[in-house]
This record gives C-alpha cells, structure tokens and sequence, in this order.
C-alpha cells in the first residue's frame, strides 16, 4: 500500500496520482512552508487530511485548526513575521470572515512571506452562496494565482512562496471545488529537509502599525509590491497563450478550470479560436493581455462567476485605443453556477453560432426519480434533538438555523431552522427577531465548533442588551460536517464557559433522552431572558467509524415486530431515520446496510415495536 | 486512445471513493492517461455522490458533459436510474448494483420506489446495455464497490485494462485485513 504520508515526504523526483488538495501540501513541503494554519470547510480539508497523513515528527512544518479564518490568518501572519514562509488555507465563505486581517496583509512587510490558499465553490457545491473572491483582492492589493489542474496547483502553490518570499508579501492561491477534488498522475520534484524555525520578529522590519499617514504610506509600498508582481507573471510565463493554426482572427481569454472546460468544447469545435490563460487573476499582467488583444478583431472573455477580468480588460482596450471587439457576459445566467464543459458550450455558441460543437440530448425516460437531499446520518444526535425539540416547540414559534450538520433540520420532516445566514450567525438573529415579539418564542440553534468560531460575540451581545430568546447548542463534540475536526471543546467546557458568562438558566440533556429533552426545551422556553440547553451526543458517524475499526467489532441492528406494528408510521415519517425502508404494502423494514443498532429510534414507536435486535450473530 | 468516460454515482457512505480510485489506479496502471474528480460535498450524510473518471488521450477537464459517459457505474438504483437520464451516452453501458437506499420522498410516501425492473425496462428504452450485479448473498455491504469493480474486470469493460491492473491498483490502496476481504470479494466476481 501506498501511504500518502510516505508519498508527500519522499526526498527523490516521484511521480504520483493525487488530488489537487493533496499536491498541494508537497509544495509546502518542497518549499520550506514552516507554518500552516486553518479552519475546515469545504472545498479544502482533504489539505489538512493530506498534512495530518504525515505523523507530526516527520511533519517539517507546524499545523494547527485555529478557531476560526481569522485567527488562522492572524497565526500565520505572526508566524511569518518571525522570518517562517507560512501558509492559511480555508474555504470560500470563510474569507468574510477574515476579511478585517486579511485586507492588511498587503500593507505589511511579512519577512518569511505568505501563502494563503482559499477554495472558492463555484455552484455552491457545499457553501450557502457561491461568491467570487476575486472582487475582494483588488480591494486588498494582493496577488493572486489560479490554477486548472493539481499538476498547477503544486507548480503555483511555489510561484506564489517564491514570489511570496521574494516581495514578503502574502500571495493567494485561488483553487476551485473541483481543482481541489480533482485527481491526476503530477511529476513532483526532490526535497531537502532543512529543519529550522525562525524567530526574527524586529519592529524595524516595518512597519507594523498602520495609523494615520503611515497607513497611506504602506498603501504606496503596497501598490509598488503589485507593479513587482506583475514583472514575475510576465518572466514566470504564468499567463499563457494556446495559437491555432486557422485561429480567423478570434481569441479567448480565460482562466482555471473554465479553461480546461473550453479545451474539450473545441476538441469538437468547426474551428479553434486562440486562447490567452491567464495564470494570475489579480493584479492584471497588461503586456500579454494586450498584445493578445491587438493581435484579433474580436475576443471572447470566458470566466466562472463574476466579470471582474472583463470590466478590467475593457478598461485596457479602452484607454490604449483599441478597435478589439470585446465580449463578455450578457445573460444573467452567465454570473452564475460553474463554468463545466457544458456551460461553457453553451456561451461559445451562443456567441459564435458556427463553431457549433457536439451537444447530446438527454434521455427522456419514462419514471420519476425521487430527489435525495443530505440526511444526518443513523443514529444522529441531531435527529432525535429535533425529533425532541418539535414536541417542545408550539407553532407560533419562530426557530432560527446556523451551518453544521444540524442545518438539516429544516428539511422534512422536522422543520426546525426558518433563517440561516452564516457561520455563528443565530444569537444574533434571533435576538432581533425577539424584539416586540411576546408572542412568539424564538429558539435559536448553534454547533459547537460554529459556538467557538463565530457564535460566542453574539451569545454575549444577547446578555448584554438582555434579549429573549433560547439557545440550543447542538453539541457533537467534533467539526462533524467537514470531516471530523477537532474544536476548541476539546480544551473549553462549553457549559463552564455559559456559566462564567453569567447566563442561570443552562440545562444539559443527551439528545437521546428525547421525553427529557423536551421538557428542560419547554422549561428554557418559559424562561425570560435567555435560557441555553446543551443537546449533547457525540457525532454517531464518527463513533461508528471508530467502533468498526476495533477487532471483533460485530454490527448491531434494530428490529420492528411486524406483529406489534399497527403501521403508524411515526418512525419512518416523524423520525426519519434513513435505516427505514417502507414497502408497498406499507409494512416498515430496517435497511441492515444502514442501521447502527443505536436504537434512538425505539421511542418514537408509539406501539414499542421496535427494539435492539438480540438475534445478532 | 479515444477518450473513454465513466460517470459513478450512489449514496454517501457507500465506498464510491474506494471504487472511483482503484478504476483510476487500474487505468493509469495499464498505461492509459487519466483524470478524475469527485463530488462530495454533503456526501457522507446520504446524498448523491457522483466521481467522474476520464481516459484517453484528448482530455482536459476532469468534468464529463451530459449524456457523453461511455459506462455509468450506479452503486444504487435510484441514483443508477439518474445516471442513466443524466450522464449515460447512446448506446452505452450502465453496470449497476442491485441495491436500494430509499429516497425522502419514498419514506416519507410520496415517491415510488424505482426497481432494478424500471432499469431494465429504462435500459431497453434508449438502447443501453445493462449490467445488473446481484449482491445479495454479501456479509459486508460495504464492500459491494469490489463486486462492481469485479465484474467491470471480468468483463473488461473499460477498454485496455486488466484484472492484474486493478489488482495492482488495490495493492497501492489497501493493505493488511482491509486488502485481504476487498481482493477475496473482487475476485469472486472477476
């Protein structure tokens, strides 16, 4: 077998099959990375799945899952201070919440320099929008570089250290849900350990304090450092131009995975129009854009979500005069969802009719196939807190989402969550929606990593201005919907903490103790003020995982009495475990393939049909 | 080599990851240039899962275009029926698992449960060649991606690659007991 471990910190030239989030962790190896930082959330935490392969002695860097985006930028930023290349890796969304230290870091002198590797998510694969971060890095005067593939992924991952190095700056590179989770055989270089951590920091190397005109002045350097960059993406040969022999006098720019996308597009295509890629997004490397653009009469830029290369590229065209005709988006539709093959397709034809390409219908079978949204898990904690929590909860009452696995609540048939917005978001939205509302109680719902992350500002502005509402901590004891992380309740008791907050009225409950749930929820609702309860069971998924692992392990399961069963239904329609199987007579029977034997679902059995199933081998 | 495509679709949890890495591994093992991609976002809490593997010479994205995989592999029979709408191309292969993981709207009764008869019966419709593998008789559900990967090998489905490279690919994935049970069950059906 081959151990990724062994594989990233192979000291020969290797060649590999590895996906684009574990590629990149060889160049942080290859380069000299000392520091790397995060907080988990898709597309990027096979990252920290590739650094934590790697056993921490032979790890040549420090890692570390700091509480939020962040800190982890703020503890790579410190980090690099010292004189350490240093690297902070996170998800799309997670750069809002980042935003107020990220936007300095152009500002600043960091002496070992900066990678920071955000996965943007087109589609909205796995985040609650699908927001295109390149409208932020102008805003914060930063390099970015964006690669197609996990063969680029590794090679930009060491133009952005060295220039990163070079500038002592902070470069970004901007990966895309599926570079990430894409996998291909790359050819990865030799590497020498060179075990030494820095501790340079010195004020002089400054400065640090961007305070009154010395905030303008490190805007000027800043904007100086971009001009610098631009000379690295002109002789690193970053932006890249693909001629055709019969080209018509027609180009495209683009960049990423839409590029590849257009590849395939043309594989079929009447004629090949000449392509411009561009291997840095930001800043805008003028010289090969320009000359692109003077040598077609028309060109067509092609890019995944917003239009921030073509309001800069017809802004070029415009002030050196150019007759080029530019075409960009048009539809509302071209802002949105991922550039795949087929999208781009469609916006190649659209614009120019003659290049029609192949384009397959899809079949009309005759049979409706039922949609499969995400499920928490069998046994899941969360399910029998909102199998509990509905009971507690009167229809007036108004319940209030955040993102973890327990989003999932409001789908059917629980229907608990009607607001989410972002991560920690609920205290603070429920605490508006309490005010002049005696009518309606509102129960909002928080994970646990989420109450570190970001819930806790919102927790205390509900003491301080005295808002009324209850909080439902739904407590897993893991970051369980990216993969199983480990938080901060690692260390902090969350229910110390509420208590040294000063909040009176916290009730703790396993969620498995549903008739006792619901009363301590009915309780905390009574309350005025704000009453927070602890649902607490750790994440079934990750304790199964566990469990099998152990030798002997023998998979346990429930069992309905077909006998005992009067066919009500409360398990399979109230409960929802996705062990059941309803049959076309209406009889309920267990899926073995999924069943836990957790046996969380007895209670909702109003014949107590169900039980543990002795008969197991 | 033409470019060759393969679409595998089922639930979360149902070892797609293992089944899409080892077809990979195969692949490059016989020589043949290749790319994949998965999609797992909400994946491990029962939701679709599709992984998309891509050979041949002239490929570029990882990402195949609707209705243009030459065999969709369905781990699942709702999820193999949406393959076959979605992704299967004319005249291709669908080699599913006999196997039902009930949607919401089945459980909830307002879906009807799809059968490996509508998928023959779907098959038949557009001209595509189905491969039904029965995994009933299988102690470990969890290794009924070995059963499809074994019948892909028996039957050399995609084209230029051997059981050895698959062997080969699942040496480079597993080892020790693991290795053991997913080699003893691929080989029972290849």
């Amino acid at each position: 077998m081959k151990k990724l471990g062994d594989i990233l910190t192979g000291e020969n030239p290797f060649e590999e099959i590895l996906m684009g989030n574990e590629a990149v962790v060889r160049a942080m190896i290859e380069t000299g990375t000392k520091v790397v930082t995060s907080y988990p959330g898709s597309p990027t935490p096979e990252i920290a799945t590739a650094i934590q392969s790697v056993t921490e002695t032979e790890r040549p860097f420090y890692f570390e899952f700091s509480v939020n985006e962040k800190v982890a930028t703020e503890v790579a930023f410190g980090a690099a201070l010292n004189g350490n290349l240093s690297c902070v890796f996170f998800k799309s969304v997670g750069l809002n919440v980042a935003l107020d230290t990220f936007v300095q870091l152009g500002l600043m002198n960091i002496i070992g320099g900066m990678v920071a590797i955000l996965g943007d998510d087109p589609g909205a694969n796995s985040s609650q929008n699908e927001q295109d971060n390149r409208n932020v890095y102008k805003m914060s005067r930063v390099t970015v570089l964006e690669p197609a593939s996990p063969k680029e992924a590794y090679e930009y991952y060491k133009h952005a250290a060295a220039l990163a190095v070079k500038e002592q700056t902070v470069v970004v590179l901007r990966l895309t849900t599926h570079v990430c989770h894409a996998r291909q055989k790359v050819k990865f270089d030799a590497y020498k350990n060179t075990p030494s951590y820095r501790t340079d920091f010195n004020s002089e190397n400054g400065p640090y304090i961007a305070l009154t005109t010395m905030a303008l002045d490190m805007k000027r350097k800043s904007i100086k450092k971009l001009h610098r960059s631009k000379q690295y993406i002109r002789q690193a040969g970053l932006n890249m131009e693909l001629a055709s022999q019969n080209s018509r006098k027609k180009g495209i720019i683009t960049s990423g995975l839409t590029y590849l996308s257009l590849l395939d597009v043309l594989e079929t295509a009447a004629y090949r129009p000449d392509i411009l890629k561009l291997g840095a997004v930001n800043p805008l490397e003028e010289i090969s854009i320009l000359s692109f653009l003077k040598a077609h009469d028309e060109v067509l830029i092609i890019e995944e979500l917003d239009d921030i290369l073509e309001i800069q590229i017809k802004a070029m065209a415009y002030d050196e005069g150019l007759t080029v005709k530019l075409i960009g988006k048009k539809e509302d539709e071209d802002y949105v969802g991922e550039y795949t093959p087929d999208k781009v397709r469609g916006k190649l034809v659209s614009v120019w009719p003659d290049i029609t390409t192949d384009n397959p219908k899809a079949f009309v079978l005759p049979f409706d196939i039922p949609a499969r949204p995400a499920q928490m898990c069998p046994g899941c904690g969360h399910r029998s807190a909102f199998f509990a929590i509905k009971k507690a909860l009167g229809k007036e009452d108004v319940t209030v989402a955040d993102i973890g696995c327990h989003t999932l609540g409001y789908m059917p048939p629980y229907n608990i969550g009607e607001v989410l917005m972002c991560m920690g978001a609920s205290p603070g939205m429920a605490s508006g929606l309490s005010l002049f509302n005696d009518k309606k109680r509102v129960v909002a719902f928080l994970g646990d990593s989420t109450f570190f992350h970001a819930g806790l500002p919102g927790l205390i502005n509900t003491i301080f201005n005295h808002h009324n509402m209850t909080l439902i901590i739904m407590e897993n004891g893991t970051t369980a919907m990216t993969g199983h992380q480990d938080h901060a309740g690692e260390e902090i008791s969350i229910e110390s903490l509420l208590k040294g907050l000063g909040i009176e009225n916290v009730f703790l409950c396993d969620t498995y103790k549903q008739e006792k749930l619901t009363d301590l929820v009915k309780t905390a609702m009574r309350i005025d003020g704000i009453s927070v309860v602890i649902a607490s069971h750790p994440c079934m998924l990750k304790f199964t995982r566990l469990q099998r692992k152990k030798p002997g392990f023998i998979q346990k399961h429930i069992t309905i009495d077909q006998e005992t069963c009067n066919q009500t239904h409360d398990c399979v329609e109230q409960f929802g475990c996705p062990t059941f199987i309803r049959n076309p007579d209406q009889s309920v029977d267990i899926n073995l393939d999924l069943c836990i034997g957790d046996g969380s679902c007895r209670p909702s059995c109003p014949q107590q049909a169900i039980d543990f199933d002795k008969g197991v081998k | 080599m033409k470019a060759y495509n393969i679409h595998i679709t089922g639930v979360g949890g149902q070892g797609i990851g293992l089944l899409s890495q080892a077809l990979l591994r195969g692949i490059d093992h016989a020589g043949i240039n290749a790319l994949a991609v998965d999609t797992h976002g909400l994946a491990q809490r029962g939701g679709v899962v599709v992984s998309m593997i891509r050979c041949g010479d002239k490929i570029h994205s990882p990402m195949i275009m609707k209705n243009s995989a030459d065999l969709v592999l369905g781990m699942e029979i709702h999820e193999a029926m949406r393959g076959l709408e979605t992704a299967l191309k004319k005249g291709g292969t669908l080699v599913y698992l006999d196997v039902s993981w009930q949607p919401l709207g089945v459980r909830l009764g307002l879906n009807t449960e799809l059968t490996a008869n509508d998928i023959q019966t779907a098959c038949e419709s557009i001209g595509a060649v189905a491969v039904k593998v029965d995994t009933r008789t299988m102690d470990d559900s969890r290794m009924q991606n070995m059963a499809l990967l074994g019948t892909i090998a028996k039957q050399r489905i995609v084209p230029g690659v051997s059981k050895q490279n698959y062997d080969d690919a699942l040496e480079d994935l597993l080892s020790g007991e693991m290795l053991r049970k997913n080699k003893e069950i691929f080989n029972a059906y290849a």
